[in-house]
C-alpha cells in the first residue's frame, strides 16, 4: 500500500522537501548559495574530503560517541530499555562541533578568510569559534542580547577563543534575531565570508548540508546499537530547537520501518498559554530565514517571540525536513515544558552522574513518559545533545543560588 | 498599457529619470501613510513603493528595521497596507504604486486572497525581498492575473545565467540592488554603475530602477544618468527618527527631501540632454 520513498533522494535539486524548503532569500545571497551548494555537492563525496573529515572527527572531536546504557534510570523507570547517544562528551559538549568542523572544511575549500554564525545556547557560537580558532579564520558571532545575559559562560569561551560576539538587539533579542543578523553581515561580506549556520534551518543547501555533517550520530548509533544487541532500537528521542541533533539521529534510521520517531519541543510555560516554542506541535507552514517550514506567526504572518528556559530551543521556525517528516506521519513531534524539562535535568544528572544541557533535557523528559509505557525487551535512544555546564548560571539562580 | 509602463513612458519622454520614493505603511503611524503618499506625489514623486512591514526584515538595515517595528506597534497588517493603497487611489489615480516586502504575510493572507484585494485597491507591482524567480512561478501568475506586475531584483552579485532567469520573470521594471548589504548601507559606487547596467540592459527591455546606498540629492543626480529610475528609501525613512513625535514636520522634510532629489536628477539629465540627443 504505502509506496517506500527514497530518503536518501531528498531534498530535490532545488532544495524541497515536499513543499517546504527550498531557497527564499535576496537576489544579493543567491550567487553565494549556488557556490556553496556547488562546493558541498564536490565534496560531500570525496574520498580526499571525508577522509580528512572522519580524521578530524575521530582526532580532534572524540569520536565516535559512544552509545551508553543507561542502567539506573532504566530500572527506575521500569519499561524499555534506554541507551544515551553520548554527544555530550564531543569536544566543546555538543553535537553542534559535528558540523561546524565540516562547513569549516569547505570554507577552507573556498578561500573564505572571514567566519560568522549565530547562536542561541552559545554551543555553535563555542563550536564555530573552536574551528575558526584552529584554522586561524577571522570569526564572528551573532547572539541575541537576552541569550548574552543567559548563558554567559559560554560568550567568554567564545571570546578567549578569538571571537567578536556580537550582541543582537533587534527584535526579541533571541535566536531569530541573531540569525537575521547574521544573514545581513552575509549580504554585506559576501566575498570574503563563510556562514556556518548551525542547524537544519536557512535556504538550500543548508537543510541538507547541516544534516549531512549531522548524521555521523545516527550512523553510529545504528552501528553501536546493532553490536550491542543484535537489533534496531524501538524508538528515537530528540529535543527540536531548528532540530540538528534530532535530523543527525533520526536519518540513519528514516528507512527502518520498525524504528519510531520522536521530536521534542520546547513548551515553555505550556503550548495551551502560547508562551512556547513549538512550531511543530502549535504552529503552521510560513516562510523564515529562506526556508518554507512550520512556524510560530500570528494572524497577519508576523512571527511572534517564543518562549523557552532553553536559549538553544528558542526558536519560532523548524528544520524544513521536520516538517516534512511531521506531515508524512514518518515522525512526531510532541512538547515537554519548561517545569518538566528542569525535573529531568535533575533526574537525569542524579541517576546517571550525566548533567545534561536544558534543551537536551527536553527529550530526556519525554523519556520519563514514554520507557514507561514500552515493554523491557524494548529499547530506545535519547540523543544526549549536549552537556549542561553553560546552564548552571540558569539552574543556580533558579534555586536562589548567584555562582 | 499598465500604469508602470505608462509612468516609464512618460518620464521616457521628457528625458528624464523616475523617482521612486520608498515609505514603511504605517510609519510613524497608520494614519500619516495616505497623506504622506500625495505628499511625495507632489514633490515630484513618479512612482510610490510602500513597505510591508515585518517582524523580521532579512534584508534591510537598521533604519528600515525600525521602520517596522514602529509600524507594527501600531498593529499595521497587509489588509491595512492595501487599505492605504486603496485610500490614496480615491484621489490618485495615475501613480504607480509598488508594494515592497517579505513573503510570509502574503502567504498567512493567502496568495490569491493577497492578489485580488490588491489588484482591486489599485496595487500595481509587487517585490518580495526573499522571493526569487525560481519560487515564484505561482504568485506571479496569480498576480499578473489581476494586472499587478512582478517586480524582481538582481544584483551585483547576480550571474549571467540567473540574469535571463530574472529577466524572463520580471515585470514593470528592475529593481538593480546598487551595492552588496541591506537597505541603508553606505553609499553606493556611482562609477560602476552604468558598466554593470549594460548586461542586464541587452536582456531586456524593462525599465532598471536602481536603489540602497542613494542617500542625498547629488548621487541621485549620478544615478539618474545611468539608470531610469531612482529608488530612495532609508534616507526618507530616516528622517522620522528626526521628528518623533511630529509627523507634520516629517511629512515636510519628506517632501523637501523629495524636491530636492528631484530637482538634481533633472539637472543632471538637462546637461546631459545635448550630447546624447
Ligand atoms: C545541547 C543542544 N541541544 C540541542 C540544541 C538545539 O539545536 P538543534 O535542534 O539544531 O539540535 C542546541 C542548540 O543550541 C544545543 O546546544
Amino acid at each position: 500500500m504505502k509506496q517506500a520513498i527514497d530518503w536518501a533522494a531528498f531534498p530535490d535539486a532545488r532544495g524541497h522537501f515536499g513543499p517546504y524548503g527550498g531557497r527564499f532569500v535576496a537576489e544579493t545571497l543567491m550567487g553565494a548559495l549556488d557556490e556553496l551548494q556547488a562546493v558541498y555537492e564536490k565534496y560531500i563525496n570525496d574520498p580526499e574530503f571525508v577522509a580528512e573529515l572522519d580524521a578530524d572527527l575521530r582526532n580532534f572531536v572524540g569520536r565516535p560517541s559512544p552509545l551508553y546504557l543507561a542502567e539506573r534510570l532504566t530500572r527506575e523507570l521500569g519499561g524499555a530499555q534506554i541507551y544515551l547517544k553520548r554527544e555530550d562528551l564531543n569536544h566543546t559538549g555538543a553535537h553542534k562541533v559535528n558540523n561546524t568542523i565540516g562547513q569549516a572544511l569547505l570554507a577552507k575549500r573556498l578561500g573564505k578568510t572571514r567566519i560568522i554564525a549565530e547562536t542561541g545556547a552559545g554551543q555553535h557560537g563555542v563550536a564555530t569559534a573552536t574551528v575558526a580558532a584552529r584554522l586561524g579564520l577571522e570569526c564572528v558571532v551573532y547572539m541575541g542580547a537576552e541569550d548574552i545575559q543567559r548563558q554567559s559562560p559560554n560568550v567568554y569561551r567564545m571570546r578567549l577563543l578569538g571571537a567578536d560576539v556580537v550582541a543582537v538587539k533587534s527584535g526579541s533579542r533571541t535566536l531569530k534575531d541573531a540569525l537575521n543578523e547574521a544573514m545581513r553581515d552575509w549580504v554585506s561580506n559576501v566575498d570574503d565570508t563563510f556562514y556556518i549556520i548551525g542547524t537544519v534551518a536557512g535556504p538550500h543547501p543548508y537543510p541538507a548540508m547541516v544534516r549531512d555533517f549531522q548524521s555521523v550520530i545516527g550512523r553510529e548509533a545504528r552501528a553501536q546499537h546493532l553490536e550491542m544487541t543484535g537489533r534496531l532500537p524501538d524508538a528515537l528521542v530528540a529535543c527540536v530547537g531548528g532540530g540538528s541533533n534530532a535530523i543527525g539521529l533520526f536519518h540513519p534510521f528514516l528507512a527502518d520501518e520498525s524504528v519510531a520517531m520522536i521530536g521534542v519541543e520546547a513548551g515553555g510555560e505550556g503550548v495551551a498559554t502560547g508562551r512556547h516554542s513549538a512550531p511543530l506541535c502549535a504552529g503552521r507552514p510560513g516562510v523564515l530565514h529562506g526556508n518554507r517550514t512550520y512556524l510560530m506567526e500570528d494572524d497577519n504572518g508576523q512571527i511572534i517571540e517564543t518562549h523557552s528556559i532553553s536559549a538553544g530551543l528558542d526558536y519560532p521556525g523548524v528544520g524544513p525536513e521536520h516538517s516534512w517528516l511531521k506531515d508524512l506521519g514518518r515522525a512526531t513531534y510532541v512538547s515537554v515544558t519548561d517545569a518538566e524539562a528542569l525535573r529531568a535535568f535533575h533526574r537525569l544528572t542524579r541517576t546517571e552522574g550525566i548533567i545534561p544541557a536544558l534543551e537536551t533535557s527536553h527529550a530526556v523528559a519525554h523519556v520519563l513518559d514514554l520507557a514507561p509505557s514500552m515493554r523491557s525487551d524494548q529499547s530506545l535512544i535519547i540523543n544526549l545533545s549536549g552537556r549542561g555546564d553553560k546552564d548552571l548560571n540558569t539552574i543556580a539562580r533558579l534555586e536562589g543560588i548567584e555562582l | 498599457m499598465s500604469r508602470i509602463a505608462k509612468r516609464f513612458a512618460e518620464t521616457r519622454a521628457h528625458g528624464r529619470a523616475a523617482l521612486i520614493p520608498y515609505v514603511t505603511a504605517g510609519d510613524p503611524a497608520p494614519g500619516v501613510t495616505v497623506a504622506l503618499m500625495h505628499d511625495l506625489v507632489a514633490a515630484g514623486a513618479d512612482l510610490l513603493e510602500l513597505g510591508v512591514p515585518f517582524s523580521d526584515p532579512m534584508a534591510d538595515g537598521p533604519v528600515i528595521q525600525l521602520a517596522c517595528e514602529r509600524a507594527l506597534a501600531h498593529g499595521t497588517s497587509l489588509r491595512d497596507v492595501i487599505g492605504m493603497v486603496r485610500t490614496f487611489r480615491e484621489r490618485d489615480r495615475d501613480t504607480p504604486v509598488v508594494l515592497m516586502g517579505y513573503l510570509n504575510p502574503v502567504e498567512r493572507m493567502g496568495s490569491e486572497a493577497f492578489a485580488e484585494a490588491a489588484g482591486a485597491a489599485g496595487v500595481d507591482g509587487v517585490l518580495l525581498v526573499d522571493l526569487p524567480p525560481e519560487e515564484s512561478a505561482d504568485l506571479s501568475g496569480l498576480l499578473e492575473r489581476v494586472g499587478i506586475e512582478p517586480i524582481f531584483l538582481v544584483a551585483p552579485t547576480t550571474s549571467s545565467v540567473r540574469l535571463h532567469h530574472v529577466a524572463a520573470a520580471a515585470r514593470g521594471f528592475i529593481y538593480y540592488v546598487s551595492l552588496k548589504g541591506v537597505t541603508g548601507s553606505r553609499s553606493l559606487d556611482t562609477n560602476e554603475l552604468g558598466a554593470r547596467l549594460g548586461p542586464i540592459r541587452a536582456l531586456t527591455e524593462l525599465p532598471l530602477g536602481v536603489g540602497f546606498g542613494i542617500r542625498d540629492a547629488e548621487t541621485a543626480a549620478r544615478v539618474a544618468r545611468v539608470a531610469d529610475a531612482v529608488v530612495v528609501g532609508s534616507a526618507i525613512v530616516r528622517l522620522v527618527e528626526e521628528f518623533p513625535e511630529a509627523p507634520e514636520q516629517f511629512r515636510a522634510a519628506a517632501s523637501a527631501l523629495v524636491r530636492e532629489m528631484r530637482t538634481a536628477m533633472d539637472a543632471a539629465r538637462m546637461a546631459e540632454a545635448p550630447a546624447t540627443v
